[in-house]
């Protein structure tokens, strides 16, 4: 895209609900769908892109490997991991990228609850960011369901309350559509229907609190489930006491840096998508992020070594995964806490984007200990998942990567919608009469 | 106004979302100190009576009709390795070497603990354990999600992965259906030739543990494991030797499994409780008459 704007620069891509000429006409759902661009000018640019070639090579052969798997069953891409059940698919796609989803609550705690309303620029990106994380998280594990068509059992069929992955079950769940609510004001902007908007706004409060009792809960839950396995967890990545609060604590500045990367690519990769506001105001939107994330960080330092010393683990450290150990930490948390501080002392995005990076690899990291490097660390062996479980985990995380960018290039998440819909509203007749309707629906009680 | 009618319906929200999972803190709370049904059944294990005949396997094989072992019941090169339970094989015998010229023969199957880790992970209560003693598996109500594979602190349960439609969790079930909801023993207890298992009320295989090894002094190791592991198991232990040389985890906890969950699940009712009171309270005070700002107004256009 950036390549075929360089060639045309008097594109006109699609930032408003209308036209400018043609009388104010709405643009039409394929015209957004494209960008304002014909479907020729919307190939070429696509074909121009070589991520795109990358992703179709991939495509190519992951696809059929990932059908394979539904047709040839489990065994056919994960072998038979009796000793490590949970492999690539769960302890990557489930336990690393929810973590790194927490942005949606945290930004939608400090806009809408605390009022700091100076991070509203970058807030949609820190919904839409949790949602996609969420959403994709489930993907992954239809993935590695045995039987995924039966995915609403615990909901409807048979019910283990006392399991902590009833809890999470519910709470991913109730999130998920907690946060398709909250990124929904942008998708009802581009669609042009404001009294969706209207009545999500009016919930905004209510969707935020149960986003951090939720997210307070199912993040420490993704970590609880390893208490059920206190004698295959290696000891130094296992704490009766602390491990949810492991998994909580280091959600935080994981789902912080994911904005800080994600952004940084945005505007390194989709400058033309961002506008005026976002560009000027991004680097000086990291550095806060980054402030909150190296609080995060610091917290989590504590929490590790306080949960060794706790349970007297230290002689530990002089193991083999003892070095593993320290490198996790002095990689992924005191590496990433003194860029990150550095960053903010010295005003520099760069250092800032650097730190953000090593933190979200040692979130990943640490999933991925927790519940596939050291998991039986006691068998001497380390398992290694077989490379069709790698294929698809790559091919799963590449559509994430599509579907992201789709939903950038065109919903107002890095940039204004210009339309307002008040202004709206005045040219239109009906919306009026439906939002009241709306309204109504809204409160019951005809208040 | 508009805070006040927020703040209660970011209570209401709150409120249906307690009441959804706070069932998951109290009935995981309860189950501590469960100790076994009465009258639950077990089997008393004397490892040094085992030859390693492995006749215990094949009558497991045609009791549950599991499918032909890629290597013959009576051929021994199986020793060679450590094997495990899988999809095709509920029980295995292990070798061990446990002095220069002594082994000992160890039968693993599932112990069917008295208050399961598998049972207590699952959440669509696949798992029962009856009154009998049995851990057995509803089939039916299975989505495959493994979490009891990852809790089992045995390592039992194996998954038939390779069934592309209904694969499932295959463990040993103490031939509830056929046999132990009778009366009957199991299987593998009825066919072996040394007297290698008494199966009988799990209160007498205590008390015949220990007479056993009181009756024979240094023949076993005063210990019968099973007892009191993870909260006690069905399927106990008489050996000559260490436990742990006979692949037994010796450092196995003595309280259950979810009693490690515990610290997380008792947080959860207070998350609950605080939370939205206190964030609530937060945005009220953080957003008051600031710069004359309110925050909802965007969207609002009447």
């Amino acid at each position: 895209m950036k390549a075929f704007l360089a060639r045309n620069p008097n594109t006109q891509l699609i930032t408003s609900l209308r036209k400018d000429d043609d009388k104010g006409r709405p643009w039409t759902l394929m015209e957004k769908i494209f960008l304002g661009l014909t479907p020729q000018q919307y190939l070429s640019q696509a074909m121009s892109n070589p991520l795109n070639w990358i992703f179709a090579v991939i495509f190519m052969i992951g696809i059929p490997v990932l059908i394979g798997r539904y047709i040839f069953g489990l065994s056919w891409a994960v072998g038979d991991p009796y000793d490590n059940a949970w492999g690539l698919f769960l302890a990557f796609g489930l336990f690393g990228m929810v973590p790194l989803s927490s942005s949606g609550f945290q930004l939608g705690t400090a806009v809408e609850i605390f009022g700091r309303h100076d991070l509203e620029p970058i807030e949609r990106l820190g919904l839409l960011n949790g949602l996609l994380g969420y959403f994709f998280a489930v993907m992954f594990l239809m993935v590695d369901l045995g039987q995924p068509w039966r995915l609403p059992y615990p909901m409807v069929v048979s019910f283990g309350p006392a399991a902590v992955l009833f809890l999470v079950a519910w709470h991913v769940a109730t999130y998920l559509s907690v946060q398709m609510a909250e990124v929904s004001t942008s998708f009802f902007e581009w669609m042009g229907w404001p009294a969706g908007k209207t009545f999500i706004k009016k919930m905004t409060l209510g969707l935020t609190v149960a986003g951090i009792i939720l997210s307070t809960l199912h993040q420490g839950a993704l970590g609880a489930l390893s208490t059920y396995a206190p004698g295959k967890v290696h000891p130094l990545w296992y704490s009766a006491s602390f491990q949810w609060l492991y998994f909580f604590v280091s959600s935080l500045p994981g789902g912080l840096c994911m904005v800080i990367v994600v952004s940084t690519i945005a505007i390194k990769t989709m400058q033309w998508r961002c506008d005026e506001t976002f560009k000027n105001s991004l680097e000086k939107l990291q550095i806060t992020l980054a402030k909150g994330a190296s609080m995060g960080l610091i917290t989590y330092l504590t929490i590790r070594l306080v949960g060794i010393a706790h349970d007297n683990k230290w002689a530990y450290l002089a193991t083999g995964w003892g070095a593993w150990w320290m490198f996790e930490i002095g990689f992924g948390v005191i590496l990433s806490l003194a860029l990150l501080t550095a960053g903010v002392r010295k005003n520099s995005a760069t250092l800032v984007r650097m730190g953000a990076w090593t933190t979200i690899l040692g979130v990943i990291l640490h999933r991925l200990n927790v519940y596939m490097f050291t998991f039986n660390w006691q068998q001497g062996h380390v398992h290694v998942p077989p490379w069709r479980e790698i294929i698809i985990t790559i091919t799963m995380y590449s559509i994430y990567i599509v579907t992201y960018r789709a939903i950038l290039y065109r919903w107002p998440i890095l940039f204004k919608w210009k339309t307002r819909y008040s202004e709206y509203a005045v040219l239109e007749p009906k919306p009026a009469a439906v939002a009241s309707a709306a309204q109504a629906e809204a409160c019951p009680s005809g208040k | 106004m508009i805070e006040r009618r927020d703040f209660l319906k970011g209570c209401l929200a709150c409120g249906v979302t307690a009441a959804t999972v706070s069932v998951a803190g109290t009935n995981a709370m309860a189950a501590g100190s469960f100790e076994g049904y009465p009258d639950a059944m077990g089997v008393l294990v004397d490892l040094t009576r085992c030859v390693g005949c492995r006749s215990c396997e094949a009558a497991c094989n045609k009791e549950q009709n599991l499918p032909e072992p890629d290597q013959a019941f009576d051929d021994l090169s199986v020793f060679n390795e450590k094997r495990r339970t899988t999809e095709k094989a509920y029980t295995v015998v292990n070798e061990y070497q446990v002095a220069d010229k002594e082994t000992l023969f160890r039968k693993m199957q599932c112990n069917h603990c008295n208050e399961p880790a598998c049972l207590t992970s699952c959440f669509v209560n696949a798992y029962t354990k009856t009154k009998e003693g049995a851990v057995i598996y509803n089939s039916k109500v299975c989505v495959g999600c493994r979490n009891c594979m990852i809790a089992c602190p045995f390592n039992i349960p194996a998954y038939s992965y390779s069934s592309p439609l209904n694969p499932l969790v295959k463990k040993c079930v103490f031939c509830y259906d056929t046999r132990v909801k009778e009366g009957k023993p199991p299987a593998c207890v009825d066919i072996c030739p040394q007297q290698v298992m008494t199966f009988g009320r799990r209160d007498d295989l205590i008390k015949l543990g220990h007479d056993r090894i009181q009756a024979n002094p240094g023949k076993y190791v005063d210990k019968l494991f099973g007892e009191k592991a993870v909260g006690g198991t069905s399927w106990m232990y008489l050996s000559s030797v260490d436990f742990d040389k006979v692949g037994f985890d010796a450092h196995m906890q003595n309280e259950p499994i979810i009693s490690n969950v515990k610290d997380f699940l008792g947080f959860v009712p207070m998350v609950l409780a605080i939370w939205p009171a206190l964030f609530s309270g937060i945005h009220l005070l953080a957003t008051k008459n600031k710069d004359g700002h309110h925050d909802h107004e965007e969207g609002d256009h009447q």
